[in-house]
C-alpha cells in the first residue's frame, strides 16, 4: 500500500485548477497592462502631472508646426543664451488654431504636443547633435490649415468678434479656424496675466469650438430636417400665409424686422427664413421624434473630435410647451450651439448624410522628412439619410438663389447655405450674424460656418465673408 | 558612439530577455531534469549577458566606470549561486535557481540605477541571505520532525506578528517593522513561511472539518493582527493562502466558495470601516480626478509604464524617481519605463515560470505535508507578485507589497530566498521518494524482504500511518479512487 499515491491523486486536480487560475489571471493582467500603456500613451504624456514632458523638452527642441502648403506656423529657436524661444511668424492670425505652448497649451500645440516633444531623428543626426552639445530636433507637425483661407477669413472678420470655421467636406480637414478677439502668441509671456484677468472679452476662448451661441435661423436646417422626416412624402405641400408674425395664445413670434412674407411653401419659407412659418412647423412637430433627431445630430452629446470644445445643448421634452417649441424651431430660447457643431451638420448635408471627423493634423514628420505618422480621414457616422441630405441641399440652394443669401448668387461657382440672425438680448434688437454653407452646391468641396457677434443680419454681414472665403478658395479675384 | 551602444542595447536586452523567458517555459517540455541541462546552461549565459549589457549601459550613461566593480561583485555572487547550488545539491531543480538569479540580477540593475546606496545595501543582504539559504535545502530534506511542529509554527507566527503590533514602528500609518539594534525586520515577511508550514502540518494531520475550523481560527488571528497593524497586503496574502491550501488539502470546492464569500464580506467591511482602504479603492477606480489626494502614486506609476514604450527609454533615460516608493512598491513600473514593456512582460513570465515549477514539484511529491508546503509557498509567491504588479498598473487596487527578489527590502528578499531554498529541499525529498518507490518496486517481488536503508525508512512510514491517522487515510483513499474511477470512465 502506498498512501502517498492516493494523496497525489487527491491533490492533483485542485493544484492544477489553482495553477490554471493564476496563469489565466496573469495573462489577463499582462494584456491589460500592455493595452493600457499603449492606448493611453498620449493622454498620459500630456497630463500636467507627468514630469516626463519636462524631461523630453530638456532633450529635444520642440518641433515645428507647418501649414498644409509648408508655411511655418510655429517654430523653436535656441537663442545665444541657450534659452529656447517659440516663434509664431503669423502672429495673431493663427492664435487659436495653432495656440500656444507656455502657460498650458492650446490649439495644435496642445493637440500635437506628444509629437512635438518626441524626436524620431535618425540616430546619426542625434550622435552629431550630441557631439555639438545641442538638443535633438523633435518631430514636426503638418497641419491641414491653409494660410490663404485663414488670412482671408481673419481679414474679412476685421475688428468684429466671432468665429469662422472652414473645412473640407469629404475629409473633415479643418482649413481655417479664426476666432476673435485674438492675441499674439509671440507675446504670450507678457500678456498672459492680463488675458487671464480679463473676464469680459474671452480672448483665450476658441470661439469656433468653445463658443456657445444661439443658432438663430441656422437652426431651421434642423427643424426642416425633422419636418421632412415626419412628412417625407408631402413636406413640399406645406403652405403658410405669413403676415409678419405667428401667435399661439399670448405667445407671439415675429419675422425678422417684422417683415411679412405672404403666401409661401416649405422651400420659400426656408429661403426667406420666415420665423412665423417655422414657429407654425415647430408647434406641430412630434416632440419624441424630434428628441431622437436632435440626439442623432449630436445635440447634448460629445462630438467625435479630440479638440477642446463645448457641448451643444437644447431642451426638447414631451412636455415642452408650444411657446417653447416656437422658440426652439427658430433657434432661439435656451438652445446653445458651437460653430464647430453647426459646421459638422453642414458637412453632413454636403456629404450625403455622412459626417467626417474634423481634424487639424495631417501628418508627423521627423527632422529629415520621413513620415512618422499619417492621419487619414475617418467617418464619424451618418447624421441623416442621403435622401434627407439631398432635400436639405435643395432648400439651402434656394436660400442662395431666392432667399437671404442672395449675395452668393450668380457667381462662377454655386453655393448653398443658410443664414441666421440670432438675437442674444431680450432688450436690444441686436443680433449675431450667422452663415453656414458649402460650395460648389452640386459637388461640395468646402464648407464655411461664420458667426459675427452683434453685427446684425446674417445675410448682410456673414454672407459677404463667406463669399470672400469661397472666392479665395476657387481662385476668383 | 555611446548613443549607438545605448540605443542598440535596448533592443539587445529585450531580445535576450525574451529568449530567457522562452527558455524558462521550454524547460517544461522535458520530464527529466537531466534532459534540461542545455536549457539551463543557455539560461545562465542569457542572464550573464543581460546583466552585463545593463551595466555597460549604466557605465556609458553615467560616465562612471566604478560601477564595474559593483557589477563584478554582483556577477560573482550570481554566478556562484547558480553554480554552487547545483554542485551542493545536484538533485535540486535548476530552473528555480536560475529564475531566482535572473530576478535578483534585474533587481540589482534597476536598484543600482535608482539608488546606488540602496543597491549596495540590498546586495549585502542578498549575499548573506544566499549564504544562509544554501544550507536550508539540507535541513528541509533531513529534518523529518518539521512535520510535527504544527502548533509551534502557529505560536511562533502569532507571537512574531504580535511583537510588531505592540512594539513595532509605524511607517506611513502601517505597523510592519521592528528594529533590533538598528537592524529593521519586517516579521510579516518571515511569518509567511512559518504560516505555510503550520497549515501544511495541520492539514497533513487531518483534513476533517474540525481541523479546518481550528486552522481557520489560527489563520484568522494572523489576519486580524495584520489588519489591525494596517498591513492589508500581507493580510490579503495570508487569507488567500489559507483558503487555497484548505481547498487543495480537502479537494472540497465548498471551502473555495466559502473563502471567496468570506473574503468578499471582509473586503466590504474593510472598505466601510477603514478610510485608507476607501482611498485606495477610489484611487484605483479613478486616479485621474484624485491625483492630488490618493491617486498620485498610481498615476505616476502609469506615466512611467506608458512612457517607456515596448523597448523602454533606456537606463537613466527616464524619470522613475517621480514615483514615490519606487524601489519597493513600484519597481515594476521603473523596469517598464527604462527597460521596456516587453522586458517587463518577460519578467512576469519568469515569475509565472517559478510558480508553475513550484506547482509541478507539489504534484510530483508523494508526501502530503511536502506537497502542501510546495503548493503553499508557490501561492504565497505568485499572489504577492500579483498584488504588487496588479496594484502598480491599476489592474487591482494598490496594496503596497514588494515584488519578491526584485524590490528593495531586506526582509522581503531574504524571505523569498528562504522560500526558494525550501522548495529546493522539497526537490530532494522528491528524489528520495522516487528512489524509495523504485526500491519498493523490487522489494515487492521478494515477499517479506527487509533490509537496507530504503526499506528501513519504509517501515517507519508504515508505523506512522498506523498511529491515529487511519481515518484521514481512508478518506483520501476513497476520494482518490473515486477520481480514478472518473478518469477511467473518461478514458473509456
Amino acid at each position: 500500500m502506498d498512501p502517498g499515491r492516493n494523496n497525489k491523486n487527491g491533490i492533483g486536480a485542485p493544484v492544477m485548477a489553482v495553477t490554471y487560475l493564476f496563469v489565466a489571471v496573469f495573462l489577463g493582467m499582462m494584456f491589460f497592462v500592455c493595452r493600457y500603456a499603449v492606448v493611453n500613451r498620449q493622454d498620459l504624456l500630456n497630463n500636467s502631472y507627468n514630469g516626463r514632458q519636462q524631461l523630453l523638452s530638456s532633450k529635444n527642441r520642440r518641433g515645428t508646426i507647418y501649414a498644409r502648403n509648408g508655411e511655418v506656423l510655429a517654430k523653436s529657436d535656441t537663442g545665444e543664451n541657450g534659452k529656447e524661444t517659440r516663434e509664431y511668424p503669423y502672429g495673431n492670425m493663427f492664435a487659436h488654431a495653432v495656440g500656444y505652448a507656455t502657460h498650458g497649451r492650446a490649439g495644435v500645440e496642445a493637440l500635437g504636443n506628444y509629437y512635438l516633444l518626441q524626436s524620431n531623428a535618425p540616430l546619426s543626426e542625434k550622435v552629431s547633435m550630441d557631439a555639438a552639445g545641442a538638443k535633438y530636433i523633435a518631430d514636426s507637425v503638418y497641419t491641414t490649415l491653409d494660410v490663404k483661407l485663414q488670412e482671408t477669413a481673419s481679414k474679412a472678420m476685421g475688428v468684429y468678434r466671432g468665429a469662422i470655421l472652414v473645412s473640407e467636406v469629404s475629409t473633415g480637414k479643418v482649413l481655417a479656424m479664426v476666432s476673435k478677439p485674438d492675441f499674439d502668441p509671440n507675446k504670450i509671456e507678457d500678456i498672459w496675466d492680463s488675458l487671464v484677468a480679463d473676464n469680459e472679452s474671452g480672448t483665450l476662448l476658441n470661439r469656433t469650438t468653445q463658443g456657445m451661441y444661439p443658432p438663430g435661423s441656422t437652426f431651421k436646417i434642423v427643424t426642416a430636417l425633422e419636418y421632412i422626416r415626419e412628412n417625407p412624402e408631402n413636406y413640399r405641400d406645406y403652405r403658410f400665409q405669413c403676415s409678419g408674425s405667428y401667435s399661439d395664445g399670448t405667445d407671439r413670434i415675429n419675422c425678422y424686422h417684422g417683415q411679412s412674407h405672404g403666401d409661401e411653401d416649405f422651400a420659400r419659407a426656408f429661403a426667406k427664413s420666415c420665423n412665423a412659418a417655422f414657429a407654425d412647423i415647430g408647434v406641430g412637430l412630434d416632440k419624441r421624434k424630434f428628441e431622437d433627431t436632435l440626439e442623432g445630430l449630436l445635440f447634448n452629446r460629445e462630438l467625435p473630435v479630440n479638440i477642446v470644445y463645448s457641448k451643444s445643448h437644447i431642451e426638447v421634452k414631451p412636455e415642452s410647451s408650444n411657446a417653447e417649441m416656437m422658440q426652439i424651431a427658430i433657434g432661439q430660447g435656451t438652445t446653445g450651439m458651437s460653430p464647430l457643431h453647426l459646421n459638422m451638420i453642414t458637412n453632413a448635408i454636403a456629404n450625403g448624410g455622412q459626417v467626417m471627423k474634423p481634424y487639424l493634423i495631417d501628418r508627423v514628420e521627423n527632422s529629415i522628412g520621413t513620415v512618422i505618422k499619417q492621419f487619414t480621414a475617418s467617418a464619424a457616422g451618418d447624421l441623416m439619410t442621403p435622401e434627407e441630405a439631398e432635400a436639405l441641399k435643395e432648400i439651402m440652394r434656394g436660400v442662395v438663389e431666392e432667399g437671404t443669401a442672395s449675395r452668393l448668387k450668380g457667381l462662377s461657382y454655386t453655393a448653398a447655405g443658410k443664414t441666421g440672425s440670432a438675437e442674444y438680448s431680450n432688450v436690444k434688437e441686436e443680433s449675431h450674424a450667422w452663415f453656414t454653407g458649402f460650395a460648389p452646391a452640386s459637388e461640395p468641396e468646402i464648407s464655411v460656418t461664420i458667426i459675427i457677434e452683434g453685427a446684425g443680419s446674417g445675410g448682410e454681414f456673414a454672407v459677404p465673408i463667406a463669399k470672400r472665403i469661397f472666392d479665395a478658395y476657387f481662385g476668383v479675384s | 558612439m555611446e548613443l549607438y551602444i545605448t540605443e542598440l542595447s535596448k533592443y539587445v536586452i529585450n531580445l535576450l530577455m525574451a529568449f530567457y523567458a522562452y527558455e524558462s517555459f521550454a524547460v517544461f517540455r522535458y520530464r527529466e531534469e537531466s534532459r534540461r541541462n542545455g536549457i539551463y546552461t543557455r539560461q545562465n549565459m542569457l542572464m550573464l549577458s543581460i546583466h552585463f549589457s545593463c551595466f555597460m549601459v549604466i557605465c556609458f550613461e553615467t560616465g562612471d566606470i566604478s560601477y564595474l566593480f559593483f557589477y563584478a561583485f554582483q556577477q560573482m555572487v550570481l554566478f556562484a549561486t547558480a553554480v554552487l547550488f547545483h554542485m551542493v545539491y545536484p538533485r535540486a531543480n535548476r530552473l528555480i535557481i536560475n529564475n531566482m538569479c535572473m530576478l535578483l540580477s534585474i533587481g540589482f540593475v534597476i536598484l543600482t540605477r535608482l539608488s546606488y546606496e540602496k543597491a549596495v545595501k540590498q546586495f549585502v543582504i542578498v549575499s548573506v541571505s544566499i549564504a544562509m539559504a544554501i544550507i536550508i535545502p539540507f535541513f528541509v530534506h533531513k529534518l523529518k520532525f518539521l512535520k510535527f511542529l504544527t502548533w509551534i509554527y502557529a505560536a511562533a507566527g502569532i507571537a512574531a506578528l504580535s511583537v510588531v503590533l505592540f512594539l513595532g514602528r509605524a511607517t506611513y500609518g502601517s505597523k510592519i517593522s521592528y528594529s533590533i539594534k538598528g537592524v529593521t525586520f519586517q516579521p510579516s515577511e518571515f511569518v509567511k513561511i512559518i504560516f505555510v508550514f503550520f497549515l501544511a502540518g495541520a492539514l497533513y494531520e487531518s483534513a476533517s472539518f474540525f481541523q479546518v475550523a481550528v486552522t481557520a481560527a489560527v489563520a484568522g488571528i494572523h489576519v486580524v493582527i495584520l489588519v489591525v497593524s494596517k498591513d492589508l497586503g500581507s493580510a490579503l496574502i495570508f487569507f488567500t493562502v489559507y483558503v487555497l491550501m484548505v481547498f487543495v488539502a480537502t479537494g472540497n470546492r465548498l471551502y473555495l466558495l466559502a473563502g471567496a464569500g468570506g473574503g468578499a464580506v471582509a473586503a466590504f467591511l474593510a472598505y466601510k470601516l477603514f478610510s485608507h482602504v476607501q482611498v485606495r479603492v477610489q484611487a484605483w477606480r479613478d486616479p485621474w480626478s484624485k491625483i492630488d489626494s490618493g491617486g498620485y502614486q498610481i498615476t505616476q506609476s502609469l506615466f512611467a509604464i506608458s512612457s517607456g514604450g515596448w523597448f523602454g527609454l533606456g537606463l537613466f533615460e527616464g524619470t522613475p524617481q517621480s514615483i514615490p516608493f519606487v524601489e519597493a512598491d513600484f519597481i515594476f513600473s521603473a523596469i517598464a519605463e527604462e527597460l521596456g514593456i516587453i522586458f517587463a512582460m518577460c519578467l512576469i513570465l519568469v515569475c509565472i515560470s517559478c510558480f508553475v515549477m513550484f506547482m509541478d514539484i507539489s504534484l510530483k511529491l508523494n508526501d502530503r505535508f511536502y506537497q502542501l508546503i510546495a503548493f503553499g509557498l508557490g501561492v504565497t509567491y505568485i499572489f504577492q507578485v500579483f498584488l504588487t504588479i496588479g496594484g502598480g498598473t491599476k489592474f487591482i487596487p494598490l496594496t503596497g507589497v514588494t515584488l519578491p527578489l526584485v524590490s528593495y527590502g531586506g526582509s522581503s528578499v531574504m524571505t523569498t530566498l528562504i522560500m526558494f531554498a525550501v522548495v529546493e529541499g522539497l526537490c530532494m525529498v522528491r528524489a528520495d521518494e522516487e528512489q524509495e518507490s523504485r526500491g519498493k518496486g523490487t522489494e515487492r517481488k521478494r515477499p517479506e524482504g527487509k533490509g537496507g536503508m530504503g526499506s528501513a525508512k519504509n517501515a517507519d512510514d508504515v508505523e506512522e500511518e498506523q498511529d491515529g491517522r487511519k481515518g484521514k487515510r481512508r478518506n483520501s483513499e476513497t476520494a482518490g479512487e473515486k477520481r480514478k474511477g472518473r478518469k477511467d470512465r473518461e478514458n473509456g
